[in-house]
């Protein structure tokens, strides 16, 4: 049977019709913003300069894709259409008369779908994996910069000596199939998992230890429902079936957070030990404020400019570093849509056949590149105060 | 100063035993042996056998045994035949001793590669050689087109040329090698037809033909972040005093920026660079596997994907080692560089 095509201009309209949930969301969001940016504080302020308003734009461009993924997407992403392997874009489906806009792959599937559906699995596992990162880090980073000594010097040393790993070996050491035999993963997820409920409790134990009332509430909340998560994520036996993380995905998470949170910790003990020269901190160790109350009401907002920063630069970070899994072919399942993955399978056959690789590729770096642009113009903005 | 040195030497021992012991409890685990212990025998073989395998080879000795004879600190044993009480050679394609024998990293033996059937050193060494080679050009392509963007761009803050090269430097800071790599083949290899995808002839002779693209792809994530960082420095050097009063002596801006700011902002650029190497060997392991150059990267991951024990602690050593030198070369340098940082 002859495939019919459509031509270049079609296509291109035909995609940016795809999208029109995307487009609908983006107008709204950006109108809105950039209505009331006056109050809308460090947020607001991204929109005075041109690269902050396309690091915006281009980020919630792939947030809103990912979300509204399903509507986008012509074709179910792991679909083989036997007819359509390795057509080219444009090609038309003979059965539904839907278009395969950047052609089908080796395994007949629809490159964009893939594409689409791809921004879910990273805008999922990257800002979650770089929230944790965040968590360790500060719990760890704070005490090793204010206390100094022994603590400082135990803690340096091992984030030193996972530094100085190179990632690669990381993650060919950590994310093999064979290691979800062992407890390692899921060792290394209950220790992980457990940094954020502690820096919640101690956070609201130290601010609110004199006024039982509103103490009793915080922390019954952080520890049912940081309890709840912790049990699906690491033992995955949620009563209530809802968090559900697969044993895959759960040892790239871990593989992703174990790589990054010494980064974050040794930003976090630098901050630390230069605030905590500072007269605010001494007027709080005169009043006779606990230790962990200075570090974490005094010194962590103090801190958060360049920390905002550092996490929309982690983000895209972690984004290259899933690509890379991906790319090796670690973790995540061989059919599974993300960008890492898809380019992979397309640089194989880039002597035959170059439109697979290309959305995926495209797709990567305009979002990281996205979140550069938003770190950068963030932290221009936070100069300027 | 030489105590500083000394200390930090110690520390970058002491950082390497527990890497490597790390590295070879994980490479230990019962499903890694099993993954060996399979890939080295014939197929099908039966549990028995695989395990028979594995006691053969000296496998089955106490964790701690094994690591001490790898490192050199307790003698490496035959393999003795419980039933005939025979000595033989434990890989028989190593020269493998047959009477006890100290024989480890300490005393330059680095093991046995069960993948390639030779010694690791040489198989390591002439890898490491070739990707030598491959780092020499990366360097000399993004060290001075880094240096140079990041100088145009930091010599007049705000100016045109600044933001477009900063925006220039942010997208190249946002492109790893998997994506450029693709990319560039594509433009320059099945459109243009200028440059060869593959590296692999790269082994017998370099020529531009086959080496541009693995050098252009690894050069290009790095260029971008140093570009950044020379930037700043040179942004910060312009707004200082001496530069104000060479300016107001009357001397034109170019003979400024090469005779008073150059060699200030050229300070913390060279610890940045120092810093790229972690990221650029993890580089070095796409662009290799991408290109088929069979360096360093490509050697690493054969050897992780068959887990072959000692090529990979072999790798391991290596690259950790590279990481933890370049830290301390950028340390002392730094305070080499700059008169106003003395170590104590």
């Amino acid at each position: 049977m002859q495939i019919e095509y459509i031509g270049a201009f079609d296509v291109v309209v035909g995609v940016l019709w795809r999208f029109w949930p995307v487009w609908v969301a983006l107008v709204l969001v950006m109108g809105l913003s950039f209505a009331y940016k006056k109050k809308l504080g460090l947020y607001g302020q991204l929109f005075d300069s041109g690269v902050g308003i396309a690091g915006v734009g281009i980020c919630l461009f792939w947030l809103f894709t990912a979300i509204f993924a399903s509507t986008i997407s012509p074709f179910d992403p792991l679909a083989q259409v036997s007819i359509m392997k390795d057509t080219l874009p444009g090609a038309i489906e003979p059965t539904s008369k839907l278009v395969y806009y950047f052609g089908g792959d080796k395994l007949a599937r629809d490159v964009f779908s893939r594409m689409v559906y791809g921004s879910q699995i990273v805008l999922i596992i990257a800002p979650a994996a770089t929230g944790f990162a965040l968590m360790v880090g500060i719990t760890l980073g704070l005490p090793a910069g204010y206390y100094g000594g022994k603590i400082d010097t135990v803690l340096s040393f091992l984030a030193n000596l996972v530094l100085a790993f190179p990632v690669i070996l990381l993650f060919y050491l950590l994310v093999t199939p064979g290691i979800m035999d062992t407890p390692i993963p899921y060792a290394l997820a209950g220790l992980f998992f457990l940094f954020p409920i502690i820096f919640f409790c101690v956070l609201f134990w130290t601010r609110y230890k004199n006024r039982p009332d509103r103490l009793y509430i915080l922390l019954g909340l952080t520890l049912v429902i940081g309890g709840w998560i912790y049990t699906g994520l690491v033992f995955d036996k949620d009563p209530l079936r809802i968090v559900h993380i697969d044993p895959n995905q759960l040892n790239i998470f871990v593989a992703v957070v174990f790589a990054s949170s010494p980064g974050v910790f040794r930003i976090v003990r630098g901050l630390t030990m230069d605030i905590k020269t500072r007269d605010y901190v001494a007027a709080a160790q005169t009043r006779g404020e606990s230790p962990w109350y200075i570090m974490l009401w005094e010194i962590l907002p103090n801190a958060r400019g360049p920390l905002i920063v550092d996490a929309c630069l982690r983000i895209g970070y972690t984004t290259i570093l899933l690509g890379t899994l991906g790319y090796f072919g670690l973790g995540l399942a061989p059919e599974s849509p993300d960008w890492g993955t898809a380019i992979k399978d397309a640089s194989r056959l880039l002597r035959s056949f170059i439109h697979p690789a290309l959305p995926p590729t495209i797709a990567l770096m305009s979002f990281v590149l996205g979140l550069n642009l938003l770190a950068d113009s963030l932290r221009e903005q936070s100069m300027k105060d | 100063m030489f105590s500083f040195i000394a200390r930090r030497i110690g520390t970058i021992l002491l950082t390497m035993l527990c890497l490597t012991l790390v590295v070879f409890f994980l490479v230990n685990l019962e499903p890694n042996l099993k993954k060996l212990a399979i890939s080295q025998t014939e197929m099908h073989t039966s549990a028995e056998q695989l395990e028979s395998w594995l006691v053969n080879h000296g496998y089955r000795q106490n964790f701690f045994a094994r690591y001490g004879q790898w490192l050199g600190v307790l003698p490496k044993q035959p393999i003795t035949d419980p039933a005939t009480g025979k000595v033989t050679q434990r890989f028989s394609f190593c020269n493998d001793p047959v009477e006890p024998k100290f024989s480890g990293v300490l005393q330059g033996d680095f093991g046995c590669s069960t993948k390639f059937k030779t010694t690791v050193a040489a198989k390591l060494f002439p890898a490491l050689g070739a990707t030598g080679i491959l780092m020499f050009w990366v360097l000399a392509v993004m060290v001075p087109i880094s240096l140079l963007v990041g100088i145009l761009a930091g010599m007049r803050e705000g100016s045109r040329t600044d933001r477009t090269l900063s925006v220039a430097s942010i997208a190249s800071t946002a492109t790893p090698e998997y994506v450029s790599g693709v990319i560039f083949t594509v433009i320059f290899a099945s459109w243009l037809g200028w440059l060869n995808g593959s590296a692999a002839s790269a082994s017998q002779g370099i020529t531009f033909y086959n080496f541009t693209l693995p050098v252009i792809t690894l050069a290009i994530y790095g260029t971008g972040y140093i570009a950044r960082m020379t930037r700043a420095s040179m942004v910060e050097v312009m707004t200082q005093q001496y530069i104000r009063t060479a300016r107001l002596k009357g001397l034109s801006f170019s003979s400024v920026v090469i005779k008073h700011a150059l060699r200030n902002a050229l300070i913390a650029p060279f610890t940045v660079i120092m810093l790229q190497f972690p990221w650029l060997l993890t580089g070095v392991v796409i662009v290799e596997v991408m290109f088929r150059y069979q360096g360093f990267g490509y050697t690493l991951v054969e050897a992780a994907g068959n887990n072959d024990i000692d090529l990979l602690l072999g790798c391991s050593l290596v690259s950790v080692f590279i990481v933890l030198i370049t830290q301390l070369i950028s340390d002392v340098g730094y305070a080499f560089l700059n008169p106003r940082i003395r170590v104590q």
